[in-house]
């Protein structure tokens, strides 16, 4: 069947089953966006920038667990979805990304709105392309859909030259269950089959760890972003509750394994509670379930898990050993793994050892106010409010920290942040991408007055698709953890962390045709989330805090995990 | 483990536009410098093959093989142990000869090397040479004396000695099963 790029690009979609795309048209992508008026089962959400749409898909793909779809003009259009790409590429997200250049004679004469945009995100996506030939279009959008969704998976990125959408090439459409089989998917997934499927672990490395389990006095299992990715919920429970063992949990793992089950210690690393901590210190064996051990959870590898053998299991071979050296690994998917390993164990009984752990605290006791509202006030409040399964989406900065040490995440997708590349501004494209992915939860997002200025130009989205984001600021004046930093670490000298400055969040909510509210006291607050759930429209809820809130406990990056900077 | 020594390592690749640049952003990504990099097409036209050489340690050598059988483009990877590689390498060298006595004394040290002389002008020589870098380093060495005036080398190429080669994965299992069993 002969057809344009454009339409060959919108067909390849529909095979992919995509239903919603978020972008901003532009010049080079005229063609494809006259296109998609032809598609009517393809819901595009307009964003006000670049960014938010690729965080938009970023949020849509955590939350379903599809790939999340962008698209973007050349030039200035492509280079602002950069950073939505890193942080999906830190956080290991399907996002397949879209856009167009200049025409191919153009290409590299420094045309009008012309970059280089595969060589600007080689480094941050898992492949790019240039689609150089329109009969090779089909081909790549199928491989690059393969490629973000399967293995560890993240952004990849469709570069399209403007005359190859225009130009008419021949499609056949094909099944989604067929793309592996033939042409030069078929071929890659014969070739590097690591790339496309997780490999079967070796069943003689999970008796191994089996018998390492049983000989274990002390063992800690720690709950990374693979159990997310990979939806290993139940497993991960299971084989928590066979070892008998403490759990703790890092930024990404957040959801992965129930906040509020007894076995959970909390946070591990940096913010970590004391119980996580001083067990990651105390263990005998540590089992890292899809967890790099970044920086910020192994904040000093030389003594991580100093007493303890460290077992990685992880689907990306090229994490193992990286950061922590380990005594055992298994390369595989988290559901996968732990799906053989509860299959031969049998149920163990720690009872001692736990008994150790959960005698420090797994979480941290913040002191509440009468007069004034407390981050863990005004957490406490929304929890009481909203129904279980809210998804929650944070930007970053302490109100994340405190989001993610005092709300209790019950499954994999509830909790949208960005961990990896701490992305200030994420969480509010993010949000409209978990709604728009989850029409029936409610959803909301938690966010600072610092990271909130930075990408607020989407309530204008919020408003016209009208998406009942409920927007929740914790405003306390200054850029919070950097101050908080600069208090721990600077003695106190505060250098450009005051936002002593506007906006008015309430009237700028007001502005877009959202309605905002200023609350300082809990009353307020519980006040405004029931008005809001009640008329199911989006809220900005502004909320007063302390200037001198600090995130506790914190240890600093470079040192022993339990020498805790602030208590 | 942490010693620091000279790793060679075998790649296949797509012979693509850009695949040399997601290899090479995998090392200057991490601040390695290349010592030495070879590529060309293989017996199918769409594959070339990569020969690497870096000086790193045991680990990163591992690390890097690992995140370079990430990237979509490269079909393989393999590290060739000193002991069952052949490597050569292709030296050009123009020296300087403005006399009979200089273009006779090259020639002779050439001959010596089984180097070949590839060109003659006036008042210089250009003198090839296939080797191990050690060889092409004393013939370097002998050179310098009568002015070297350019000098290119193609980077080292290698395969494994004996039957053995890059598809045979057994090394890339024992490389992978590093870590393991130190229990």
């Amino acid at each position: 069947m002969l057809m344009t790029g454009a339409k060959i690009l919108m067909e390849c979609l529909a095979e992919q089953g995509v239903d919603t795309v978020f972008g901003f048209p532009g010049g080079t992508i005229l063609n494809v966006y006259d296109e998609l008026l032809n598609y009517p089962s393809i819901r595009h959400i307009l964003t006000s920038h670049e960014q938010g749409a690729c965080h938009a898909a970023d949020g849509y793909a955590r939350a379903t667990g599809r790939v999340g779809v962008c698209f973007a003009t050349s030039g200035p259009g492509a280079t602002n979805l950069v950073t939505g790409i890193a942080t999906a590429y830190m956080d290991s997200s399907p996002v397949v990304c879209v856009t167009c250049n200049v025409d191919l004679p153009l290409l590299g004469k420094d045309s009008f709105q012309e970059v280089d945009i595969t060589g600007v995100t080689m480094p941050i996506t898992k492949c790019n392309y240039l689609v150089r030939r329109v009969e090779d279009l089909a081909d790549t959008v199928r491989e690059a859909f393969a490629i973000a969704r399967s293995g560890r998976p993240g952004p990849v990125l469709i570069d399209i030259p403007h005359n190859v959408t225009q130009e008419l090439g021949d499609y056949d459409p094909l099944r989604r269950a067929e793309h592996g089989m033939s042409g030069r998917l078929g071929q890659l997934m014969k070739r590097s089959s690591q790339n496309f499927r997780a490999p079967e672990p070796d069943y003689r490395d999970i008796d191994a760890l089996a018998d390492m389990i049983r000989a274990s006095k002390r063992p800690l299992i720690i709950c990374g972003g693979g159990v997310v990715r990979s939806r290993a919920d139940w497993e991960f429970e299971e084989f928590a509750n066979r070892i008998d063992a403490p759990v703790g949990i890092t930024v990404m793992g957040a959801g992965g394994f129930r906040g509020l089950n007894k076995l959970a210690t909390g946070l591990v690393g940096m913010h970590g509670s004391q119980a996580s901590n001083m067990a990651v210190d105390a263990c005998d064996l540590l089992i890292a379930v899809g967890c790099r051990f970044s920086d910020r959870v192994a904040l000093k590898p030389s003594s991580f898990a100093r007493n303890a053998k460290v077992v990685q299991i992880d689907i990306d071979r090229s994490e193992i050993n990286k950061n922590v050296e380990t005594a055992h690994h298994i390369v595989g998917d988290a559901k996968r793994v732990l799906q053989l390993l509860n299959e031969r164990l049998e149920q163990l009984d720690h009872a001692e050892w736990k008994e150790y752990v959960f005698a420090f605290k797994t979480q941290t006791e913040y002191d509440e106010a009468e007069d004034r509202l407390t981050p863990v006030q005004v957490l406490d409040a929304i929890a009481r409010a909203v129904p279980r399964d809210t998804v929650y989406t944070t930007d970053v900065g302490q109100h994340q920290m405190w989001a993610i040490q005092h709300l209790h995440f019950e499954y994999s997708g509830q909790l949208i942040t960005s961990g990896g590349f701490g992305t200030m501004g994420f969480g509010l494209g993010a949000a409209i991408g978990a709604q728009t992915g989850n029409p029936d939860k409610v959803v909301v997002h938690i966010t600072g007055d610092g990271s909130f200025r930075m990408n607020q130009c989407e309530l204008s989205t919020v408003q016209r698709y009208a998406l009942p984001i409920i927007t929740v600021v914790f405003n306390n004046g200054a850029l919070g953890m950097v101050r908080q930093w600069q208090k721990v670490s600077c003695d106190g000298r505060y250098s450009q962390t005051t936002l002593d400055r506007g906006p008015d969040f309430v009237k700028l909510a007001q502005a877009y045709g959202i309605e905002g509210r200023r609350v300082t006291h809990v009353a307020e607050l519980e006040d405004a989330l029931k008005a809001a759930l009640s008329t199911g429209a989006a809220m900005v809820i502004d909320c007063a805090i302390g200037i001198d809130e600090m995130v506790r406990p914190m240890v600093t990056g470079g040192s022993d995990i339990t020498h805790f900077a602030v208590d | 483990m942490n010693e620091i020594k000279r790793h060679t390592l075998a790649v296949l690749v797509d012979n693509e536009a850009g695949v040399l640049s997601r290899v090479a952003r995998l090392f200057s990504g991490k601040g390695y410098n290349i010592d030495s990099l070879a590529v060309g097409t293989t017996d199918d036209p769409a594959v070339s093959r990569m020969t690497i050489e870096l000086l790193t340690d045991e680990k990163q050598a591992r690390l890097i093989c690992s995140q370079l059988r990430k990237l979509i483009c490269v079909h393989s990877v393999k590290r060739l142990s000193a002991e069952r590689a052949i490597r050569r390498e292709l030296v050009l060298i123009k020296v300087s000869a403005p006399t009979h006595e200089a273009r006779n004394e090259i020639i002779q040290i050439a001959n010596i090397f089984r180097a070949s002389i590839i060109d003659v002008a006036t008042e210089s020589l250009t003198v090839a040479l296939i080797g191990e870098d050690s060889k092409t380093q004393a013939i370097q060495n002998l050179l310098t004396e009568f002015g070297i005036l350019e000098l290119v080398r193609t980077g080292t190429v290698a395969l494994e000695r004996g039957r053995l080669t890059i598809d045979e994965q057994t090394k890339e299992k024992d490389e992978f099963d590093y870590g393991k069993n130190v229990l």
